[in-house]
């Protein structure tokens, strides 16, 4: 057994410091992929028992069983295998691979309508408990206003998380493995002791926020022990490294069900340990690639169980298990290790996969060993998402921190997240022209908006209409957050992943938008050309007529790209007066995940010559086919967005043919290495590469069982193409693939 | 001002690395398979000024990395070699990569300037048979051979390109005589293959134009492959673009 003393020591030693054990004791590789190993035997049979079970889950539609008995907690579940004598890492949410369980807390009569979608009821006993025990979703419907009622059944407020959990918080799941519980639990006592009087509500909450913790670590330990694993004391080689980690995210994720669950930035934490007992002669390469293929296995494998219409905002059953890859310390050391490598690997030795979430953070600094392994990755899988670690290590001041969701910045253990889904943008603008009135309904949003002085639409008129609409709509959506958190704390509050947490963590509160580059066009249009609006009987805008030229965002033209950056600006600055419940910082996305589909169904005609209903573009994408003078000029203006005032994220989704890329294999990694060093180099935050052609993926929407692994980047995450919905498929069609002729 | 037609800001196929290629409007040739036929009138096109152009190369720049730069094709640029010049000068003070793709049908005081600040020429040859040559664009080959000797001359770095089309400009002796034309030219750093693709016929009926190659298929993979072995032996390197 390797000695925890050959570590060098440090402040870690003393205190819960995971960064400075990494900062110490990592080894950084600047060498290429040659080193690599193909699946092992014990991988390739627990991969194929895996497969098996995504056909079944796949032929059954979607869902392969469900636990309608036991609510789900850290220890509700004993412990559950796939094959259990091939399995280096062990543990799954429930006894079966693929079975998902219930986690009403978030609200019940959700949980009950995705049993009765798949033909269930919840077992009575169970049931009974929430005739007594109050959940988050009656919580926030209780206090909700009417103008928040309002804006939410409009579509000016979408996918709030007030009845589903909230997720984006990354428990620092390294703790386990360094310290083990009961160093943990150690730890958080001394933090409780300290927390004292006067009693007011806010010290109150902590410390029954901290006495949870403390229950959950010990819950952690008992359901190690199903498992045969001591998770009191700290990992002592590599295997338990990886599996004590893997644990301590698996309690996270059999007590809640965040929409984001991520993973963090393990990969070169595990890597310390996989590196000692390598030079120590323990293990082999070809095992050690063995331990990161396993782990992926099970990341692949989380399941949540979901109402359908969860999927119009969120498509494709993701879980966002996302993983933060490379990086660059403060000191100027690189971040990649072995297994950074290792973790992209996982993609050829088990096929492409949308989980874990593989976010490679992009330094110019990167080996260029590792960013050419990472250009042949995306080029050959289309799994891998991209963001600007320079931009957000010297914006943020840390340079230890991972991925929450699909492109929001956290300090691991440090910081946490509010999650806020997003306000439309493009809609709200249609209320600056029609007085204040929903444009599908006519019923009054907003009021004090004064009606337009002529059909003809003059810029500046339009402008002091919508300055004052998105003031409005800031501050219903700060009420709306104020309460969904409150209320989230109280009945669902996250003890496991708290427990891996700082006691009284900074807070960023993630809001967002959508609909950007429809905005930016439609003001474009009204300033550069005669936009004329018509309106039906009851005077609401039902379609506009455009005459003459105007400039559209994407094509590298200030003119259209600063009207973007302005609205960001704007919306940033008026939410940013707004105070948040426990002085949460507000910060701002530009992000849609798949929502765009279903926010341009709420949406009607715009002034850019949008019709009513029509997708709007993801994140912070220029409008599909507008953006006519290729994909450079297009990355060039949304490298524009500041991310100073979108400090959660500004996401663009990038899809090129191979062929558009260059000649031949090196020339296109060459070209992409060009193209993200270009894009990071103008303070761009976010990118997902795909490299698809356009026939495959309609070939895929005809004969999905060819295509079972078929892995495609949306906005800011990854999804099998074949389980979307026909009509996100389309809208995946319909965006801009950059080809030449 | 310049006669611009189009933007294609990430281009590939356009030179070396990536590229910004600023495509102009007008060209004398009218070649029978010419894949953008809008472009040759030489009315029409957005006159657009050399800062605008020359603010859209410093923006994208960052993505250049050590190969890439701005390529001018078309149409044919050097019929407006006089802006050119203006536009090179100023990318090159940017420390900006210059490329011209030329048929190399015109040679004056202008296009010489052009060419001392052109970093990389991209020279279409059509056909290296007199006759052939002038069935396929209209015109003699005799100024592109002139145009070629010049570069030569000036030791400037050039990438020959050859549109094969089957039946009109496959035939083996018109490729062995283009190996043996340029085959001692050391300016000359590689022979592209450029396939001929009928992605261009939609564009003939948009402009009411007869499609002249109405018959004539794309290559296979076997003829680009007898191609690039034939040409093999003349160049450094042959690439099928």
């Amino acid at each position: 057994m390797a000695n925890r003393n050959e570590f060098k020591t440090g402040n870690w030693s003393e205190a819960i410091d995971v960064r400075n054990f990494v900062q110490l004791n990592l080894t950084p590789y600047e060498g290429d992929a040659s080193f690599l190993c193909g699946a092992s035997e014990r991988t390739k049979k627990v991969w194929d028992a895996c497969v098996e079970a995504l056909k079944e889950e796949r032929d059954n539609g979607g869902v392969r069983s469900i636990d309608n008995i036991l609510v789900s907690t850290i220890t509700s579940h004993k412990a559950g295998y796939i094959d259990q004598e091939n399995e280096t890492v062990v543990g799954l949410q429930t006894d079966a691979v693929l079975r998902r369980s219930m986690k009403p807390l978030g609200g019940v009569k959700v949980v009950e309508k995705a049993l009765a979608e798949n033909g269930l009821e919840m077992e009575s006993h169970t049931r009974d408990i929430f005739n007594y025990r109050k959940t988050h979703n009656d919580g926030v419907f209780d206090v909700y206003t009417d103008e928040i009622r309002t804006y939410r059944s409009l579509g000016f407020l979408t996918g709030l998380p007030d009845n589903y959990a909230r997720g984006r918080v990354i428990g620092d799941y390294r703790r386990m493995a360094l310290y083990g519980t009961a160093r943990l639990i150690e730890a958080k006592k001394a933090d409780l002791a300290a927390i004292s009087g006067p009693m007011s509500e806010e010290t109150i909450r902590l410390r029954e926020e901290v006495s949870e913790q403390i229950k959950a670590l010990k819950e952690i330990t008992l359901m190690g022990s199903y498992y045969g694993c001591d998770l009191s004391r700290p990992a002592e080689t590599a295997q338990e490294a990886v599996q004590w980690v893997y644990l301590a995210y698996l309690a996270a994720i059999k007590e809640q069900d965040g929409a984001a669950m991520s993973f963090g930035n393990t990969s070169s934490f595990l890597d310390i340990y996989i590196n000692r007992d390598l030079e120590a002669g323990l293990i082999t390469e070809e095992y050690a690639q063995e331990l990161i293929d396993q782990l992926v296995i099970k990341l692949r494998m989380v399941r949540h169980l979901r109402m359908s219409s969860y999927n119009e905002i969120f498509a494709g059953d993701p879980t966002w298990v996302t993983e933060s890859i490379g990086g660059t310390f403060n000191d100027g050391r690189t971040k990649v290790t072995k297994t950074s490598f290792r973790f992209l690997q996982t993609l050829y030795n088990l096929g492409p996969s949308p989980e874990p979430n593989m976010t490679v953070l992009w330094s110019n600094a990167l080996p260029e060993g590792f960013k050419n392994f990472c250009a042949q990755v995306s080029i050959d899988t289309s799994s891998v998402q991209y963001e600007n670690d320079d931009l957000m290590r010297t914006t943020r001041h840390s340079d230890d921190y991972g991925i929450a969701c699909c492109v929001s910045f956290q300090e691991i253990g440090k910081h946490i997240q509010f999650f806020g889904a997003r306000c439309n943008l493009a809609k709200a603008l249609l209320l600056a022209l029609n007085g204040g009135r929903c444009e599908n309904t006519g019923k009054l949003v907003v009021k004090g908006i004064p009606a337009l002085s002529s059909d003809t639409l003059d810029y500046e008129e339009v402008m002091t209409n919508y300055r004052k609409v998105l003031k409005d709509m800031a501050r219903v959506y700060n009420d709306s957050m104020n309460i969904i958190h409150y209320m989230h704390d109280k009945y669902y509050y996250e003890r496991a992943q708290m427990a891996l947490v700082d006691t009284n963590p900074h807070i960023n509160l993630a809001y967002g938008v959508a609909g950007l580059s429809i905005t930016a066009d439609s003001l474009s249009a009204i300033k550069y050309a005669t936009v004329k609006c018509k309106r039906n009987e009851e005077g609401l805008s039902t379609g506009f007529d455009i005459d003459g030229d105007y400039p559209c965002y994407g094509n590298d033209d200030d003119r259209a790209d600063s009207i973007a950056v302005e609205v960001t600006n704007f919306m940033n600055a008026e939410l940013k007066k707004l105070p948040v419940y426990k002085n949460a910082e507000p910060t701002l996305s530009v992000l849609t995940i798949t929502s765009n589909v279903m926010y341009g169904k709420k949406t009607g005609a715009t002034p850019d010559g949008r019709e009513k209903g029509v997708a709007f573009a993801p994140g912070a994408n220029p409008m599909h086919g507008r953006d006519k003078n290729g994909a450079i000029a297009s990355l060039s203006s949304v490298s524009k967005i500041n991310y100073t005032s979108a400090l959660d994220g500004v996401s663009n989704t990038f899809s090129i043919v191979p062929r558009s890329l260059g000649h031949n294999d090196e020339e296109r990694c060459e070209n992409l290495i060009s193209m993200m060093d270009g894009y990071f180099s103008k303070n761009a935050h976010h990118l997902n590469v795909n490299v698809l052609n356009r026939e495959m993926l309609k070939d895929a929407m005809e004969n999905p069982e060819k295509y079972p692994q078929l892995t495609i980047r949306v906005s800011g995450y990854a999804v099998n193409f074949v389980k979307l919905s026909r009509e996100h498929q389309l809208e995946v069609l319909s965006r801009s693939f950059f080809e030449k002729m | 001002m310049l006669r611009v037609h189009s933007y294609e800001s990430m281009g590939t196929h356009d030179g070396p690395g990536l590229r910004l290629v600023v495509f102009v409007q007008g060209c004398r040739f009218n070649c029978l398979y010419c894949a953008n036929p809008d472009t040759i009138s030489t009315t029409g096109g957005k006159n657009t000024s050399i800062e605008e152009i020359v603010a859209m190369a410093k923006s994208q720049k960052a993505f250049f990395g050590k190969k890439g730069g701005v390529t001018i094709s078309g149409g044919e640029p050097t019929l407006q070699a006089a802006e050119l010049i203006k536009l090179f000068k100023a990318l090159k003070a940017e420390g900006i990569n210059t490329c011209l793709d030329t048929n190399g049908n015109n040679m004056n005081e202008e296009v010489r300037e052009l060419l001392e600040y052109t970093d990389i020429v991209l020279l279409d040859v059509k056909h290296m048979n007199p006759e052939q040559h002038k069935y396929i664009t209209g015109r003699s080959n005799d100024n592109t051979f002139k145009f070629a000797d010049y570069l030569k001359e000036k030791n400037i770095k050039t990438w020959l390109r050859y549109v094969l089309v089957p039946g009109l400009s496959d035939q083996e002796e018109a490729l062995i005589a283009l190996g043996e034309h340029f085959k001692d030219f050391n300016n000359i750093e590689r022979l592209e293959i450029l396939p001929y693709h009928t992605l261009g016929k939609h564009k003939y009926e948009v402009l009411n134009k007869p499609y002249k190659l109405e018959n004539v298929p794309s290559n296979t993979e076997e003829q680009l492959e007898r191609a690039q072995n034939m040409l093999k032996p003349y160049f450094k390197y042959v690439q099928v673009n």
